[in-house]
């Protein structure tokens, strides 16, 4: 029978728990003297990584978090079956040009700074139609490949607005498994893209909460759960602004989530690394996830997870032509069994 | 969005927003960007008077003058320090001469590893060439008019 | 005297920009095209030459000077040459700045790495 793993309009419920079986993250060095410094695996104080461009860095620094997960695990590149990864610069060359040194077959997504959750739920998907066994999602981003991609050349004298967000420099990785236990996934609640009409690309935070107010209220509609189910629910980077303003929708809409819910952007600096509303980028949530979160599954802090990235959809050409931001938000929920 | 126009929802998240959103400290940034303005124009004046000094007209002394600050512009822009001024001064470093040749060292010095024909030659004048496009098209255009205006005046 | 007007003058026109940035949308690239063209219209004017007058530096340093550098050039040139003057003023008094900027902008780009 079709469909009879979908629940409700925009979930998908694993047929097993598929497990977690490694992680890994390599960060900048700002993110490594943040607060969750010391949970990632490698922080590199060079932002060119021994590379001869920002761009090559990123990509060595994909493949770095790929063979420290694998290491993990005394796992080989023959033993994945799939690879899905993104990033946020254009044609994915980080991600496309770290697969080009990886004997794995590979999707490249692009869901801006939701590319991690969207490639967490496309590997459930992929393990649970038994199409895999052990599938390898990554995303990254760099603070200076993003600038100067999607803003102004890193030199430039200029003053950041207080609803500017600081690009992360890292690189997540995971592997998950087909059967077994641990830190699981168990369900996904893919997400719709969501246009509120904003324009200020100095202010993603507004730009992405109704993306992610919009899954997380579709995921509790289709399972039935409400906030306290999770330990912890976490979005990806909405940043200090765009935290309080989607915790304030969920209220009205009746999920109280002043309890247990956290922004990746907004626990990896702290206020006076100068980062104005927090960090963002697709390596924010994916290396929080792979850094702090999977840790503190394993170790029981822990048990429930809702993990939400969240992308903003726009381009430096879409900005200039006055577009407003599309976003989107995917939800993974991932339970310790 | 399939039409431009907001609906409800869009108009009311707007509110929403502007609500929560932190304002700039507007009057601690005026602050700084009159202090380093005033600065940076006081050296100015400084090199301005030093060049008089050399027997120049000040008319004579502003060329020199401008090459000056802009070198000082450039290379404080190499050396990394004029982006970290900036992110205190705001207009204050953005406004002066020496903000024009950060505009153009930032670009040209990022994109190097893109060429130097299509990244150092072409980025330079990212942010320096629309400057130029307007400041010639509108004194072109005052031009005219002085020209017009003083024909006019001739055959009276 | 002189210094303190130059910091007076060139600090006014800074925070002019400084609450355009922060209480519209301009970028500073805006900023920069705009006072440049303000500069240029002021002097057409007959108004920014009072300002250099008054703060030397201060009205010739920020980028509105550079406009009316131009446009100075542009009038001195019209007053010589007729009609040829309004394309032939333009770099006049505004070249050695110009040369200057790319020539050092060039050789910064050159010797420099941007730190990021």
């Amino acid at each position: 029978m079709t469909g009879s793993k979908k629940l409700g309009k925009q979930t998908y419920v694993f047929s097993r728990p598929l497990p977690i079986l490694s992680t890994a993250s390599v960060v900048g060095r700002k993110e490594g003297e943040g607060p969750l410094g010391e949970y990632f695996d490698e922080v590199i104080t060079d932002p060119l990584f021994g590379e001869k461009s920002w761009e090559k860095a990123e990509s060595k620094m994909v493949r770095e978090a790929v063979d420290i997960a694998l290491g993990k695990i005394n796992a080989s590149y023959g033993d994945l079956d799939f690879m899905f990864g993104g990033d946020l610069l254009n044609q994915l060359i980080a991600s496309n040009f770290a697969a080009r040194d990886l004997p794995v077959p590979f999707y490249g997504l692009f869901g801006a700074c939701s590319t991690f959750t969207a490639a967490l739920s496309l590997a459930g998907i992929a393990l649970d139609g038994d199409f895999a066994d052990k599938v390898l999602v990554t995303s990254s981003s760099h603070y200076q490949t993003a600038e100067r991609q999607f803003r102004f050349p890193t030199e430039l004298g200029v003053q950041r607005k207080p609803t500017a967000q600081w690009t992360v420099t890292g690189a997540g990785a995971a592997i998950i498994g087909s059967s077994g236990s641990g830190a699981c996934l168990t369900c996904a609640t893919v997400g719709r893209v969501v246009d509120m009409g904003i324009t200020d690309a100095n202010d993603m935070g507004s730009a992405m909460a109704p993306a992610a107010t919009e899954t997380i209220k579709q995921h509790f509609e289709d399972t039935g759960r409400t906030p306290d189910y999770y330990d912890v629910i976490a979005t990806g980077d909405l940043g200090c602004l765009g935290k309080a303003l989607a915790e304030e929708m969920l209220s009205e809409l009746g999920y109280d989530m002043s309890k247990n819910y956290t922004d990746c952007g907004v626990i990896i600096f702290t206020p006076d690394q100068d980062v104005h509303a927090g960090g963002s980028g697709c390596g924010c949530s994916a290396t929080v996830f792979a850094g702090y979160f999977y840790s503190s599954l394993l170790n029981g802090d822990y048990h429930k997870l809702l993990l939400v990235s969240t992308g903003a959809l726009l381009s430096p050409t879409s900005t200039q032509q006055g577009e407003s931001i599309p976003c989107i938000a995917h939800a993974v929920a991932i339970e310790k069994v | 969005m399939a039409t431009k126009e907001k609906t409800i929802d869009q108009e009311q998240y707007k509110w929403r927003v502007q609500r929560k959103k932190p304002k700039p400290a507007v009057l601690r940034n005026t602050i700084m960007a009159f202090l380093v303005g005033g600065l940076i124009c006081t050296l100015g004046q400084g090199v301005l008077v030093f060049f008089q000094s050399l027997g120049m007209s000040m008319k004579e002394a502003a060329g020199p003058t401008a090459s000056v600050m802009v070198f000082l512009g450039a290379f404080l822009t190499g050396l990394g320090v004029y982006d970290d001024i900036g992110k205190v001064a705001g207009a204050g470093s953005v406004v002066p001469i020496t903000g024009f040749a950060n505009s153009m060292v930032s670009p040209a010095m990022e994109f190097k590893r893109e060429g130097f024909v299509t990244g150092v030659g072409a980025r330079m004048f990212q942010v320096a060439g629309p400057v130029l496009v307007y400041s010639t098209v509108t004194s072109i255009v005052i031009g005219i008019v002085y020209w017009l205006t003083r024909l006019w005046e001739a055959r009276l | 005297m002189q210094y303190l007007m130059a910091f007076l003058v060139g600090g006014a026109i800074c925070a002019v920009g400084q609450l355009l940035m922060d209480l519209t949308s301009l970028t500073s690239a805006h900023i920069l095209v705009l006072f440049v063209s303000v500069g240029a219209v002021l002097s057409g004017l007959g108004i920014y030459e009072q300002l250099v007058e008054l703060g030397g530096a201060g009205a010739t340093i920020p980028l509105t000077g550079f406009g009316h550098a131009i446009v100075s050039g542009v009038f001195e040139e019209i007053e010589a040459k007729g009609a040829v003057g309004i394309l032939s003023g333009v770099f006049k008094n505004t070249s050695m700045g110009l040369a200057a900027a790319v020539f050092f902008g060039f050789v910064m780009s050159i010797l420099f790495n941007p730190k990021g």
